[in-house]
């Protein structure tokens, strides 16, 4: 009889360990995933609020379905809180609207503004946020964020506006990773058709524009490549009233 | 040979009518540089005003984009429509001006062959279509140069939009302006031919005007039924085929090949239509010239 309730005291013993164990286990792995969308979005703009101003050299590609573009040299100027330029020095460049949507500080210096939803990760393991107005007239609809949460980076964008269609952005980063300023960013935009009357345009038919029906409600994207950053040196204002 | 091109040069040269076109050349040239100087943002904003819901352009984009290179294609692409008629005061008095003269016959009377004389008259008529198209090119490409500096070159298309570097644009120009010459000189040896069958210039300039607009319209008319029946084989289809050097190839991300033309094969099929013109204008100019009896 001792016997035998001795071997059940050390059964029950041996449970409890493995319970201890997976509680545990459980702790360890909610602890990192812890982390709230706030605590997130913290994280990350504090990481962006390192940068007062910037200038930025690099090569800019311009690929819209009617355009045909030289690749630009140009240099891109931000100043906080929400100033942004984007200057080809000598030539001319075919800027989208939105463009200011290429730094991000823009969408967090107002975060106060938008309730924030997490929406798990995606296939990478980039966690979603979603950020959605608190305002009925604001002009962004919804915004999307894919945040790589072991580097505090927002990798991809994607904001929905009332006005001007769908922006998205797309940042590697390498160089300036500490500074959360991407070394190439894709920043892809909607375009409305673009025709002329043929009346003005006097147009030589050499047969290239038989396929017109292809260049409508097609994607347009910018592709900057960032050579350097001369960051927090102090921009003048008068720059952005180019 | 070169004493008869010389003989027909003093005499067109000598005429104040043939000042009358370099005169309306740079009327239009100088009003329209004018024009744009003081409002050429407007005329900007309207070409914009088909992209101005996608782009943002600022006022820096609107001052380079209304550069030299930019404003004398504008001047062209109005002007090279009006200049045939221009072309055709002259050509089209080269012979019938001397049969209404009366000194057509005594002309004859010396020791040349028709088909000489009227090769001399033809060439004559030629490098007075050059003249004023090099005239044309100094006031609009170099005038607008001087009044609007240089920047890259965007050609509007009705379907799409071509930007070129700063630096290849001249060429183009060169090349664009080598065509118009061939183009010219199409409509100076229609005038030249029409000018065989009347003893007054007024007829054969008035019949190349007319054949001009007709055939102008009728290329720029876009109507299905012509576009394979009649267009491919009117003159006036091909003479805009300058155009098509300013109209560049681009790579699969849509960003310009330097030194690239969309359609050169195009650009060489037009330009071997409009010598064929020529060649059968003025072959049958002289054929006629030299079964002529000329009683005047």
């Amino acid at each position: 009889m001792m016997v035998r309730s001795t071997v059940v005291v050390l059964k029950k013993w041996g449970y409890a360990k493995y319970s201890f164990a997976i509680i545990f286990l459980l702790s360890l792995f909610t602890n990192t995933k812890a982390q709230t969308v706030e605590e997130i979005i913290q994280k990350v703009k504090t990481k962006l609020e390192k940068i007062n101003d910037y200038e930025a050299e690099g090569k800019m590609k311009t690929n819209v379905a009617f355009i045909k573009a030289p690749v630009a040299t140009v240099k891109v100027f931000y100043k906080k809180p929400d100033k942004l330029l984007i200057l080809n020095e000598t030539g001319i460049s075919f800027i989208p609207k939105g463009s200011v949507n290429i730094n991000l500080n823009n969408l967090f210096v107002n975060m106060n503004a938008f309730d924030i939803i997490d929406a798990g990760r995606d296939n990478e393991g980039l966690r979603v946020l979603k950020l959605l107005p608190k305002s009925d007239t604001a002009d962004i609809v919804l915004s999307t964020l894919y945040v790589d949460e072991k580097n505090m980076l927002v990798k991809r964008s994607k904001t929905t506006t009332k006005e001007n269609g769908t922006y998205e952005l797309e940042m590697n980063y390498a160089k300036y990773l500490d500074y959360a300023l991407p070394d190439r960013i894709v920043f892809s935009f909607n375009t409305k058709d673009y025709k002329l009357p043929k009346g003005i345009t006097l147009d030589y038919d050499d047969g290239s524009e038989k396929n017109a029906d292809k260049l409508k409600n097609k994607k347009g994207t910018v592709e900057i490549s960032y050579k350097s950053y001369i960051i927090n040196k102090g921009i003048d204002n008068k720059i952005f009233s180019k | 040979m070169w004493n008869l091109l010389k003989i027909e040069l003093f005499k067109i040269f000598k005429r104040p009518r043939t000042y009358i076109a370099f005169g309306a050349i740079a009327a239009i040239v100088f009003l329209f540089q004018i024009a744009l100087w003081f409002d050429g943002k407007t005329y900007i904003d309207l070409i914009l005003s088909n992209i101005d819901a996608s782009f943002d352009f600022s006022e820096q984009f609107k001052t380079r984009l209304l550069n030299g290179y930019f404003v004398c294609f504008a001047v062209l692409n109005i002007l090279l429509i009006q200049m045939p008629l221009l072309v055709a005061l002259i050509a089209g008095d080269v012979i019938a001006g001397e049969a209404n003269m009366g000194t057509l016959r005594l002309s004859l009377t010396k020791p040349v062959g028709r088909t000489q004389y009227m090769l001399g008259k033809f060439f004559a008529s030629s490098i007075y279509t050059v003249s004023l198209l090099l005239f044309l090119a100094v006031l609009a490409l170099f005038g607008s140069i001087l009044l609007f500096g240089t920047n890259d070159l965007v050609i509007f298309r009705s379907n799409s939009i071509h930007q070129m570097s700063h630096d290849d644009i001249f060429w183009r120009y060169l090349a664009a302006f080598g065509y118009a010459a061939v183009a010219l000189t199409t409509v100076a040896s229609l005038a030249f031919l029409l000018s065989v069958f009347a003893d007054n210039s007024i007829g054969p300039i008035i019949a190349t005007m007319s054949i001009v607009i007709v055939f102008t319209i009728l290329s720029e008319m876009n109507i299905p039924l012509y576009d394979k029946t009649i267009k491919p084989y009117l003159f006036t289809t091909h003479m805009v085929a300058w155009k098509g050097f300013f109209y560049v190839q681009s790579n699969e991300e849509g960003a310009t090949i330097k030194g690239s033309i969309e359609n050169l094969p195009a650009i060489l099929k037009s330009l071997f239509v409009l010598l064929t013109y020529i060649v059968l204008f003025v072959s049958s100019a002289i054929w006629i010239f030299r079964k002529k009896d000329i009683l005047s």
